[in-house]
């Protein structure tokens, strides 16, 4: 099975009832997805599969092979950090940082759908992803501030 | 000295052993190295450093490392749990030392490396903490002044201390900490050096940006779920179909069929490691076992459970009441209104984002588990407890971990990840399934409260008697002026394990004295906040509930049967909150959203701004899910809702939006936040729904399938 995650190609021997999560952490050491619940309600786990964001912890590797596989870990540009990740350190979007990436995979994944999302799309789309500290404000003005770096600073 | 809160106090462990002092400056190597000494017993023995003694590290509080390279290396048993503790800590060392916040480093919560700490808990690292690692900087300071002085051969007054540098003001040279100290092994002990005055920070009391924003934000950062050994397993526990139960008989003949599968069965210990977690699973499922236990009760009977269950026997803390003030008896009699209320309180689960993980690996005859616990020290005795070893043998380091809340003070997964590691003889990790976090962790303790009141003509609370009943003592003292009052904490028998939790009792004693405060209002007539006012002098109280009234518009626009409006205050841990909300209620079946929250909050000093708004922030929107719809069901010892999609969190559809007030008093200590801010959210919503529809909810949580049914009213006179 040949799994493609960000650009870089893994051959690899998985078993077919293996959860994408899994994989990525074990087997390839890209722990920054994380183990949430296992049962896709918290987001923990969210990667983009060809773009679009995804629970990997109820995805089984096997059906993912071949697609374009985005984790946290790929989403800064030669140690630039992406709009996204910007936008959360300077908004302070976080307390003790295990929900975060797949907050800004989420995130990451609304805006490439969606480049102008208005505020209830944010929330919308964030619904399933889990901040037990209660960052979700401050999530929301991130996911704003990066709309607004990715368009050149202006106002949609 | 702030008092623990009875489910905080945990016994110390009963020997200790320590680093030899020259094991440890190797590890150091040279440098300068700076010892807090505690003077203060009461911070002595918060660090459980009661005992004295010639070697060190005896009565250390923290100890500070600059090394040969300039670097700043600052080691305190604190750890990081969300609360951004990492971040103002090394701006108290930054401030004092007046060195740059990127030339600090902290090493938390290493039991090898860090001095020996009871555990972050009871919103005291920042007033214990902080001031020691003041004295610390401050000192570290003065030290390389009177280095200074020595090789420049001249005075004090010529010598600054800015930017990470010397400065020589005679003969114009700068000079960095580790050029000063190099070739030297210098040990000092200090306690005491002049402080910096709040007025007069540069560096704390600014929102320094958390220092490991940048790991958080691109998954760099390793959790302790994210530790990796060589040659390392996966390791679970077979757990019991039901709480107390007894393991009858256990078959594990099937799990050798599972390629790399180690099971194990000791005592009442059944476990497995594998190499991945499918073949974890199947090794599991290939253990049969079967367990006993006797019928236990529903939380359908919890309360009149808890009423009906008295303590055997007080322990750890035990039970607290203040002496009755005055007569309630004739306070009662003078009054023109009485009231008489009971509510109760739900066990809910912290569910920290990341569940109890640990990672164990035995080397040598030495166990070192990395875990997130909020109680290194603490599971270190556990684990030395556990395997018969010395506690020289075992080395817990804490990585920053996903969350707490009072929910990781304890070592289990620690000791089943040492215990199947010892089994299998390679490092295991376990990470708990979010099953066994909601179903194996403690709770939030249950509670019933009543209370019996009376208001004079005039609107002065005339008489208060106060029952809590298990939840716990922490805030249950009024801080209204009561002339007649008898207020008790009961303890009582309990049906699941409980623990610590955010605000703990604070938050169940805040919504019954609250949510009463408004009935009392409304009985003498009176607008809740002038009530309020009127039966409270203390003024940090009166300032942040004016402030947070003020900015609310409180008063402005009368509450309607689908709008409303209610407020609340209350004090703990050193730190004075008020709440406003307003609520929006929503047929059919009245579903109540929180539409808006100001929030005014003052906990002295202000160390990190944008931090502390945060942690506000965070604290109010975690008490929405107790307020409104966070309940733990069980029955026959067993949870009946141990899943996200049965127990519901808050999410971002019902965080509203929020203000924050900060006051901030330069002239007051720096208290911790990261627990009151939770305590006056449920009653101001309650309140808000009882100015709505009349209907007073006097349940923890109170609308977790929206308002229909609820027909409590007026509480019975």
């Amino acid at each position: 099975m040949e799994l493609v995650v960000n650009q870089k190609h893994y051959r690899l021997e998985v078993h077919p009832d293996r959860m994408l999560l899994w994989v990525l952490r074990d087997d390839l050491e890209l722990t920054g997805s994380k183990y949430g619940c296992g049962e896709g309600q918290c987001g923990a786990c969210t990667v983009l599969i060809d773009g679009a964001p995804t629970r990997s912890c109820i995805t089984p590797a096997a059906k993912v092979a071949g697609k374009q596989i985005t984790t946290i870990e790929g989403i800064a540009q030669g140690g630039k950090l992406s709009p996204l990740q910007e936008a959360f350190i300077q908004a302070d979007a976080m307390q003790c940082g295990y929900c975060t990436p797949g907050m800004i995979m989420s995130g990451t994944g609304l805006l490439r759908k969606t480049p102008h999302p208005a505020e209830p799309e944010i929330r919308r789309a964030m619904e399933g992803n889990v901040c037990r500290c209660g960052t979700y404000p401050r999530i929301v003005a991130a996911v704003q501030l990066a709309e607004r770096l990715m368009s050149g600073g202006h106002h949609a | 000295m702030l008092e623990l809160e009875r489910y905080e106090l945990f016994e110390g462990p009963a020997y200790k052993f320590e680093l030899e002092r020259r094991d440890f400056l190797k590890v150091l190597g040279g440098g300068m190295v700076l010892f807090v000494l505690l003077h203060d017993p009461a911070e002595a023995q918060e660090s459980g450093r009661a005992r004295g003694g010639g070697a060190m590290p005896q009565n250390i509080g923290a100890w500070i490392h600059i090394a040969e390279d300039g670097n700043v290396t600052v080691y305190t048993g604190k750890v990081e749990v969300g609360q951004n503790a990492r971040t103002s800590l090394t701006q108290v060392v930054a401030e004092e030392l007046r060195a740059p916040v990127s030339s600090i480093k902290l090493v938390m919560g290493d039991t090898d490396l860090t001095p020996f700490d009871r555990g972050t808990f009871g919103s005291l690292t920042t007033p214990t903490m902080v001031p020691q690692l003041r004295k610390a900087g401050a000192a570290a300071r003065e030290a390389l002044i009177d280095l200074a002085v020595e090789k420049w051969k001249t005075d004090r007054a010529s010598i600054t201390v800015a930017d990470g540098k010397v400065k020589n003001s005679t003969n114009g040279e700068a000079i960095g900490f580790g050029e000063l100290t190099r070739g030297q092994q210098l040990v000092k002990t200090i306690d005491g050096a002049a402080l910096t005055p709040a007025t007069k920070w540069t560096v704390e009391g600014t929102s320094v940006t958390k220092t490991t924003a940048r790991d958080m934000v691109t998954g760099g950062h390793k959790f302790a779920s994210d530790i990796a050994r060589p040659g390392m397993l996966v390791g679970r526990v077979l757990r019991p179909t039901a709480f107390n139960s007894k393991l009858s008989s256990v078959d594990m003949s099937k799990v050798s069929a599972v390629p790399g599968a180690t099971a194990l069965h000791d005592g009442e210990f059944v476990g497995v490691a594998a190499p991945d977690e499918v073949a974890l699973e199947k090794a599991i499922g290939a253990i049969k076992a079967e367990w006993k236990a006797d019928a236990q009760i529903s939380n359908k009977d919890l309360f009149a459970f808890l009423k009906n269950h008295p303590a055997q026997r007080e322990g750890g803390g035990g039970g607290r009441s203040s002496p009755e003030h005055g007569s309630v008896e004739q306070g009662l009699q003078a009054s023109e209104h009485k009231l008489d209320a009971t509510y109760t309180i739900a066990y809910i689960a912290h569910t920290p984002m990341e569940p109890r993980a640990a990672v164990a690996e035995w080397k040598d005859g030495k166990l070192t588990v990395w875990t997130g616990t909020q109680r290194p020290f603490g599971v270190k005795s556990e684990l030395a407890e556990a395997f018969g070893i010395p506690e020289n043998k075992v080395r817990v380091l804490m990585p920053d971990t996903g969350a707490g809340y009072g929910g990781k003070h304890t070592g289990e997964c620690a000791i089943e990840a040492a215990r199947l590691a010892k089994a299998a003889g390679k490092p295991v990790k376990v990470i708990w399934t979010r099953e066994e976090e909601f179903t194996w962790a403690y709770f939030r303790p249950s509670g019933v409260i009543e209370i019996r009141s009376g208001v004079a003509k005039d609107g002065a609370i005339a008489a208060w008697e106060f029952h809590n009943y298990n939840s716990g003592p922490s805030g249950i003292e009024t801080p209204y002026d009561i002339p007649n009052k008898k207020i008790e904490f009961h303890p009582t028998q309990y049906p699941l394990r409980q623990g610590s939790y955010r605000g703990l009792a604070a938050t169940a004693n805040h919504f019954a004295r609250e949510s009463h405060m408004d009935d009392l209002a409304a009985a003498a007539g009176m607008d809740p906040l002038e009530f309020r006012l009127k039966n409270l002098k203390d003024a940090r109280l009166r300032a942040v509930l004016q402030a947070a009234a003020e900015k609310f518009g409180w008063g402005k626009t009368k509450s309607s049967p689908t709008r409303g409006f209610g407020l609340a205050c209350g004090f703990e841990k050193g730190g004075y909150i008020a709440s406003c909300a307003e609520i929006s209620i929503a047929p059919p079946g009245g579903k109540v959203k929180i539409e808006r929250v100001v929030n005014a909050f003052e906990c002295g000093a202000i160390v990190n701004p944008e931090h502390l708004k945060n942690q506000v922030e965070g604290a109010v929107v975690m008490g929405i899910g107790g307020a409104l719809f966070e309940a733990i069901e069980f029955d026959n010892g067993r949870i009946l809702n141990p899943h996200l999609a049965k127990y519901r969190v808050p999410r971002f559809s019902d965080t509203p939006a929020l203000e924050t007030i900060l006051l901030d008093r330069k002239d007051l200590p720096s208290a911790g936040a990261g627990e009151t801010p939770i305590v006056a959210l449920a009653p101001a919503v309650g309140n808000a729904i009882f100015h709505a529809t009349g209907t007073r909810i006097r349940a923890l949580p109170m609308a977790p399938n929206g308002l229909s049914g609820k027909t409590e009213t007026q509480p019975t006179a």
